[in-house]
């Protein structure tokens, strides 16, 4: 893991200075708006010195590196004028807690539905929940966040569009982000479900006269949920490179409307900074998903 | 084959489904019936009507037509982004599945790395300091597709490099190209085909959602994550322009989802997920 990181952290710095035209160039005209002409070549190399844009690209990333990883620093803000590090601490909460209450309707939503449509197996509501799950895969993201909004919003006027703070705030945004992990989980909960149902020790609980509840809480959701463990790592990831469009269709302050804004504002050191946040979230769920599928199945072991 | 794909009735609607589209996205551009920028500011954000069946949008340009136009957009590019992306994921999973040792673990970390973005992040990336168009995009996000595929390759190319034909192929003198050109790669790029074409859907919607942000292609390229994204600024008065592109990438992105799910039932009956309809 501190390999992929550090190759993580590399590719990401050299991709975001490897710009045409030299960094200090692109930041100095975005600096000066408009006055792109006129921005002289003395403000140039005062504006490189500032940034320490003229040192070689390698000595630039060791700077970074070191100051990232000892003293917390990861450069200034051009537009903000601020530290990155606090806009990221800012920001950071947003996107967990709507990450968090997506990956929550998700689970329960997926789970749940996936256990119901493998027991009516083949009759109409297998068929229509599953009908349901090629939509919710198939969706983008943004749309349905615009649909709900235009709904419960515009239409319905029971929530605000838009907006940061409280629960009503947090519906929309978690539930379109949620929809496609959701559909994914249930799927495969169903699948396996399915699985786990036609097992010899299925067959046992229910000759001993154990009723479905007791069958499915003791016996199947362990074992089926296996499965569902790996898709959950996967749809955590899609979830994080979701949350970038998500925040920017409800305006959330999180880090990937942040990363947004910053692209169009060409603030290296933040796109630089979010991106190395939003991949680090990504391999710590990769490792907190591992430690769970121990858990689930003693037989695993890493060594 | 082909019997069993067209006893499936999900199978056969989507792949007519599918022709049209290409019909279409290849036949529009030709005949040029009418141009999908032309602005008619008195025909603005209209609601569906004979004239317009789908409506206008805030610059009264005509929503089906422009519907037809980004069907070539997105159906190319996607087309672009998984030759791409396999061609190199193949070649990659390939030889480094076929020689292993420093060769593999070398190629295996770099996919590794690759997958560790999260892809549309990525993508973002690339194209913020690229900048947009189309050679762009297509660059992009081949970049984001291309490791998947590999790690797929690399998997099917350990197992069947161990078969006696390999090995027989290896004692007549067969040079290492030649062993990879006619025997690993036809026997396992369908396997990795079928997760492509599952992907068509996952490209073309990150090329709607690249473009939905402002990150793409220029405004005169029609292109439905950008129309909608325009369109949402008038949401209240005409949701028109905002419904109808949504759907349109739903209707496609299911279309390949079933093409290609289907696909994958039918060459490996274990992992079966059943019919659609």
């Amino acid at each position: 893991m501190a390999i992929t990181l550090f190759a993580v952290f590399a590719l990401t710095f050299f991709l975001m200075n490897v710009v045409p035209g030299g960094t200090s160039e692109m930041i100095l005209k975005h600096t000066f708006i408009g006055l792109e002409e006129s921005a002289t070549q003395e403000q140039l190399a005062q504006f490189s010195e500032i940034y320490n844009l003229n040192d070689p690209l390698y000595i630039q990333f060791i700077d970074w590196l070191k100051g990232g990883i000892f003293e917390g620093d990861l450069g200034m803000s051009f537009v903000y004028h601020k530290p990155v590090l606090d806009l990221l601490l800012l920001r950071l909460p947003a996107t967990i807690i709507l990450a968090l209450s997506s990956m929550a309707i998700a689970v329960v939503g997926g789970v749940s539905l996936g256990i119901y449509a493998a027991l009516k197996e083949n009759k109409t509501a297998d068929h229509l929940l599953r009908f349901l799950t090629l939509f919710g895969v198939s969706m983008p993201g943004f749309w349905v966040g615009l649909i709900l909004i235009l709904i419960f919003s515009v239409y319905l006027k029971m929530v605000p569009v838009a907006g940061y703070g409280s629960l009503e705030n947090l519906i929309l945004p978690a539930f379109a982000l949620s929809i496609h992990s959701l559909a994914s989980i249930m799927r495969i909960t169903r699948t396996s479900m399915l699985e786990t149902l036609g097992q010899d020790y299925i067959k046992f609980a229910t000759s001993k006269g154990l009723s479905v509840n007791k069958i499915i809480s003791r016996h199947a959701l362990k074992n089926a949920m296996l499965p569902v463990v790996t898709v959950l790592g996967f749809q955590m990831g899609a979830m994080l490179g979701g949350s970038v469009i998500i925040e920017t269709v409800f305006a959330w302050p999180g880090i990937g409307s942040l990363l947004v804004n910053s692209i169009f504002a060409r603030d290296l050191y933040v796109v630089q900074a979010c991106i190395i946040v939003i991949v680090f979230l990504f391999l710590i769920v990769n490792f907190i998903v591992d430690l769970v599928y121990i858990y689930l199945d003693p037989r695993i072991r890493y060594g | 084959m082909t019997g069993k794909i067209f006893r499936r009735k999900d199978m056969t609607i989507s792949i007519l489904l599918l022709a049209l589209l290409v019909v279409v996205a290849i036949s529009y551009p030709l005949l040029a019936l009418s141009d999908p920028n032309a602005i008619d500011l008195t025909n603005k954000n209209l609601a569906p009507s004979a004239e317009h069946p789908l409506g206008t949008d805030y610059l009264g340009r005509d929503i089906l037509n422009r519907l037809a136009a980004g069907t070539t957009t997105s159906l190319s590019i996607a087309a672009g982004v998984s030759a791409i992306s396999l061609f190199v994921g193949v070649l990659i999973g390939c030889i480094s599945g076929y020689y292993g040792g420093i060769i593999d673990e070398t190629l295996s970390r770099i996919i590794d790395i690759f997958l560790s973005f999260p892809g549309i992040v990525f993508a973002l990336a690339i194209m913020g300091f690229l900048g947009g168009g189309v050679i762009n995009l297509i660059l992009a996000l081949s970049v984001v597709h291309w490791a998947k595929y590999a790690r797929l390759m690399r998997g099917q190319v350990l197992s069947i490099k161990e078969n006696e034909y390999v090995l027989s192929a290896k004692i007549i003198g067969a040079g290492d190209f030649h062993i990879m050109r006619k025997h690993l790669i036809p026997n396992s790029v369908a396997t990795v085909i079928i997760l492509a074409t599952i992907d068509i859907g996952h490209v073309l919607l990150s090329i709607a959602a690249l473009n939905f942000l402002g990150i793409g292609l220029p405004a005169d390229i029609p292109e439905w994550g950008a129309m909608l994204s325009a369109g949402k600024e008038f949401m209240r008065t005409s949701p028109y322009q905002t419904i109808f592109p949504g759907m349109a990438i739903t209707m496609v992105v299911i279309i390949f989802s079933i093409i290609g799910e289907g696909l994958r039932d039918i060459f490996d009956p274990n992992d079966t997920g059943g019919e659609y309809l």
